[in-house]
């Protein structure tokens, strides 16, 4: 039976079911294309979302009106605020989620969605008219017309799993790979490499000694990942930390010669900040033990991910070496641990939509652009998504960058350094952190959600009702305060016999939201996030404010386009290295091109001048 | 858009006759205003006293404005041709720094600009490519060679420490809640931070590279009829290879840059106060001051207790074959006998030696100096901000300024050093 829809996506994880809504949201009509219905919102790998950097790009997908976030909060059976001691600029939300209730609050949004359709097929080729997708061609001959296609296969793109010396095709435990996909994708000229991540063993919860471990329970004061969300939906559970120690890191030793990763199966290259435990004991040989957490994969499922251990370690070693560890003595494996090699593409072939510059109508996301984790996937999706809607509807590009979001961060970094190692947003990654904050992230983007119109009514009227409780947070705090009146409520502020707005007092650490309700009471009726979102804006306004002029550096060099198809060999004086790397990434703009390495400003200087004699 | 505006100095370097120092973009007029203490009519040449932030005289000036669009950039632009003396101009470019919006010139970005605004065409433009030749590697390494390629080296190795304090503190931020990174910053890392910033002062402290091309800037002073133009030109003109002496055409200084037992020196006569009269006098005074102000190194004719700078001042007894030697002064000499001049030029040169960079020894260009110095301060700041997410910036900022330095560097070298020190990773 052959079908047509505005756009489809391959794929049904993370980066596929966003890419779908966003693109439906924008009034697209869209195909979900899956080998499995069933599978579509799978969490493949730790039952947790969010963390540092990562829960960032949640609030910023949610704040686009995502799905990520709220079927995180509907799934999420332990909250817990990473370095809730530091500023708020750095603080990531994280979840441990049911994986079950995360797979029906997706399977939910997706079905209540308008114009989304899900069809369970095997994505066997792209058709092309000319340098053009027109659809997609499935396993059994059927064809779905498309004007845009997006490529959300994760590691499925010519997947292999090893267990021990042993390995198969296939992108996940007890799923198929996308195997002829790849091979067109390869003969299209897109340029694959080989990446490689791995898992640990899953763990029978009922065989674990709980009592004889050390507690981390979920946070207790009610936050949720997204703020549409009315309050915790999950009863909470606790997570355990146990350790490995030198008996463990011995059996591992012992086996070395069994791990593929050791033996020279792999060629891909893996995460510096995802190692397997045999390259944590082979690497940092010094460390008598590394720190793992048994996380509960459900409520009412007794499964439990030892997160810290990946392995491709056969499954008799792993066995033995998850039984040395303190509360493990007579632990069972439910399934074992695998590593996954898979294609991914090259993705400064994209533009900072996502989409392939050389195939009209092709975006792609997730983990087939060489990232990892949900939210990246996610992040990506929604960034594909919403674009493939815009440029089928003939609208304006959504671009993000790096002043505004995390997004921004990755589709740049992504677009123009490419990855050598499967890319993990991290905090450090973002110039401008100290604007960028979990806290914050419907104030940087719901405006430009709204403008681009892919928020539901529910959502604008949410913003709508935050932007007066703001405004009126806002007027409170111009309020002139003398000294004397916070040092009343406790604050060691210095006295300098002038009244200053509380917002400009804020800038002085003592000066807590606790206390500055005392000095206004009337502080005390607005939501709690969202005055302390305030108060981390005037905390930090002076320091923001010093980035102001990097940014419109970078805004000023953003706003001069440079053709895409510049000859750099071409260009007089510059270096090889510098032709490479600007060929590969194909800048769009002046300011993009001088963000990749090793560009001087005179080479920037030389290739503008050439741009305008082309353009001449 | 409001783009920074931008200076440089756009003639060769100094010392020569004039330096032209150019100012681009929207802050031009203001910038030129608060310098000159006025704005001239446009494409006027006007002269103007040329005065620091501090209100200090530094130059008596010709001035111009070029409003944009009409001018070389496109922008406002504003010129201001100073006597090229290499303290006046580095004065100057400094009271240029300090402004708000105002930075130096990447290489070739009033040529861009220029372009950008449709003021040259592109055979013009093409010259970019002569300037991105002189950019290229080996010619970026020689510059960096002075003194054998330690700056490269050292500075390299400031970058591989301090990616490393940048990795312990991100390692903090970015991957707390594992077990491998704690809560806080390990013990001694404030002080590994102070331990690289004195080393950054340190070599902040030491004898610019520039010397070496300028020169030693030796003023010989003293009150009327001491003898400082003969000694200058016995010095200039007997024992030395003189490649050229220029009077100033207002300041009444003469500079002869010259070399004497291979050291670069540039003698300064500042004759002018000889003929002082009354009218002149405060001119002559203030001239006076800010020559002395700007010498490396004075050579005082006059009486010992006279001496306007004891700390850099060597004193020297001229006319010895004429009065009785003073037992004050440090070194007896006549120009006309040519007696004691052996131990003066050996005492110069002794000198000399302890203001130049010694051989093998790391040596900074004004470009190098900017970048350290910012460093140094960001470093300053890591260790004084309590917040560790500011102390973070502070060191992104520090790693920026050293990464021009060396052409490389960038947010995957911290990353390296993070992952390469830490087990951390799930």
């Amino acid at each position: 039976m052959n079908r047509s829809f505005d756009i489809v996506v391959v794929g049904g994880g993370h980066a596929g079911c966003e890419a779908a809504s966003a693109a439906a949201r924008m009034g697209a009509s869209v195909g979900l294309l899956s080998f499995d219905r069933a599978q579509i919102g799978a969490m493949s790998c730790n039952p947790a979302i969010g963390g540092l950097g990562k829960g960032h790009l949640v609030r910023e997908v949610d704040a686009l009106d995502g799905l990520i976030a709220k079927a995180a909060d509907h799934a999420a059976i332990h909250y817990r605020m990473l370095n809730a001691s530091k500023g708020a600029a750095v603080r990531g939300p994280r979840v441990q989620a049911d994986r079950r209730r995360y797979r029906a609050a997706i399977h939910r949004l997706l079905d209540a969605q308008p114009g989304l359709e899900i069809v369970e097929g095997e994505a066997a080729a792209l058709l092309l008219d000319g340098s053009r997708v027109s659809g997609v061609e499935l396993a059994g001959g059927d064809r779905v017309a498309a004007a845009a296609v997006v490529l959300a296969t994760g590691t499925f793109l010519g997947g292999k799993l090893h267990f021990g010396m042993s390995s198969r095709a296939g992108g996940r435990s007890g799923e198929r790979a996308a195997t002829a996909l790849a091979g067109q994708l390869r003969a299209l000229g897109l340029p694959l490499a080989r990446l490689k991540t791995g898992t640990p063993p899953r763990l029978d919860g009922r065989t674990i000694d709980w009592a004889a471990l050390d507690r981390q329970e979920s946070d207790s004061d009610g936050w949720t990942m997204s703020p549409v969300t009315a309050a915790r939906e999950a009863p909470q559970l606790f997570c355990a930390i146990t350790r490995t120690n030198p008996d463990t890191h011995a059996v591992i030793r012992a086996n070395l010669h069994r791990s593929p990763l050791s033996a020279g199966e792999i060629s891909g290259s893996g995460p510096r900040y995802c190692p397997s435990i045999e390259d944590k004991v082979h690497r940092f040989a010094d460390r008598d033990g590394h720190q793992v957490f048994l996380e509960p994969e459900g409520l009412d499922d007794a499964t439990v991910y030892p997160n810290g251990v990946s392995t491709s370690l056969p499954e008799d070693v792993q066995l033995a070496m998850v039984r040395t560890m303190p509360g493990l003595e007579r632990v069972e494996i439910l399934q074992p641990g695998y590593a996954v090699e898979y294609d991914h593409v090259d993705p400064r072939i994209l533009d900072g939509t996502l989409a392939a510059r050389d195939v009209q109508g092709l975006y792609l996301a997730g983990q087939i652009n060489g990232t990892t984790g949900y939210e990246e996937a996610a992040a990506q999706g929604l960034v594909a998504g919403l674009n493939a809607a815009a440029w089928v509807g003939g609208k304006a590009p959504l671009l993000f960058d790096r002043s505004e979001s995390y997004i921004g961060v990755m589709v740049d970094d992504l677009t123009l350094q490419g990855v050598t190692e499967p890319y993990r947003m991290l905090t450090s990654r973002a110039e401008f952190r100290l604007r960028l904050r979990a806290d914050n992230a419907e104030a940087r983007l719901t405006p430009k959600a709204l403008t681009a119109g892919c928020l539901t009514r529910e959502r604008r009227g949410h913003w709508a009702r935050r932007e007066g409780l703001r405004t009126q947070i806002e007027t409170l705090l111009a309020r002139p305060a003398r000294a004397d009146a916070l040092r009343a409520a406790g604050a060691d502020v210095r006295d300098e016999g002038v009244a200053r707005s509380l917002a400009d007092w804020l800038r002085h650490p003592e000066l807590t939201p606790a206390r500055l309700i005392q000095v206004v009471p009337e502080l005390g009726a607005m939501p709690a996030p969202l005055l302390d979102e305030a108060v981390e804006d005037h905390r930090y306004a002076p320091y923001v404010q010093r980035q102001q002029g990097e940014v419109a550096r970078l805004r000023s060099d953003e706003a001069v386009r440079l053709p895409q198809h510049l000859d750099y060999a071409t260009v007089p004086g510059l270096s090889n290295e510098m032709v490479e790397r600007l060929s590969q990434a194909r800048p769009e703009t002046l300011g993009a091109a001088a963000r990749i390495r090793g560009i001087t400003p005179a080479a920037l200087a030389a290739i503008l001048v050439h741009a305008r004699r082309k353009a001449a | 858009m409001t783009a920074d505006t931008i200076y440089a100095l756009s003639s060769g370097s100094p010392p020569a006759a004039i330096a032209v120092v150019r100012i681009s973009g929207s802050r031009a007029d203001a910038a030129l205003e608060a310098l000159a203490g006025k704005l001239p009519q446009p494409r006027v040449a006007t002269l103007a006293a040329v005065r620091g932030p501090d209100g200090e005289r530094l130059d008596t000036a010709l001035v111009l404005r070029f409003p944009g669009p009409a001018s070389a950039t496109g922008e406002d632009v504003a010129e201001l041709h100073l006597h090229g003396g290499r303290a006046v101009v580095s004065a100057v470019l400094a009271a240029l720094a300090a402004r708000e919006g105002v930075r130096e010139a990447a290489p070739g970005e009033f040529t861009r600009r220029a372009f950008e605004n449709g003021r040259i065409d592109l055979a013009e433009a093409e010259g970019l490519a002569d300037l991105l030749e002189a950019e290229t590697e080996s010619q970026r390494r020689a510059a960096l060679s002075l003194a054998g390629g330690s700056l490269s080296r050292i500075v390299g190795e400031w970058q591989r420490r301090l990616n490393g304090l940048a990795a312990q503190l991100e390692a903090v931020i970015d991957f707390s809640d594992e077990g491998e990174v704690g809560e806080a910053l390990p013990p001694g890392w404030r002080e590994s931070v102070e331990a690289l910033r004195r080393e950054l002062a340190d070599l902040l402290a030491r004898p610019p590279v520039e010397r070496l091309r300028t020169g030693v800037r030796v003023v010989i002073a003293g009150p009327p009829n001491a003898g400082k133009s003969s000694l200058l030109n016995w010095l200039a003109g007997r024992q030395a290879a003189i490649t050229s002496a220029i009077a100033g055409t207002t300041r009444d200084l003469v500079e002869a840059p010259t070399a004497i037992g291979g050291t670069p020196f540039l003698l300064v006569d500042t004759a002018g106060l000889r003929d002082a009269t009354d009218e002149v006098e405060g001119i002559g005074v203030a001239r006076a001051r800010e020559s002395l102000a700007a010498a490396d190194l004075v050579l005082w004719l006059g009486p010992p207790a006279d001496c306007p700078a004891p700390d850099r001042a060597l004193i020297v007894q001229s006319k010895i074959d004429v009065d009785r030697p003073h037992a004050a002064a440090e070194v007896h000499v006549s120009s006309e006998t040519g007696e004691g001049m052996d131990r003066l030029v050996a005492t110069l040169i002794e000198r000399a030696r302890r203001l130049l960079p010694a051989d093998g020894e790391v040596a900074a260009n004004a470009r190098h100096r900017e970048a350290v110095r910012e460093a140094a301060d960001a470093l300053q700041q890591a260790v004084e901000l309590g917040d560790l997410i500011l102390a973070a910036e502070a060191l992104r900022v520090g790693r920026g300024a050293l990464d021009r330095v060396t052409g490389h560097g960038g947010v995957e070298d911290m990353l390296d050093a993070l992952f390469g020190r830490f087990c951390v990773g799930k």
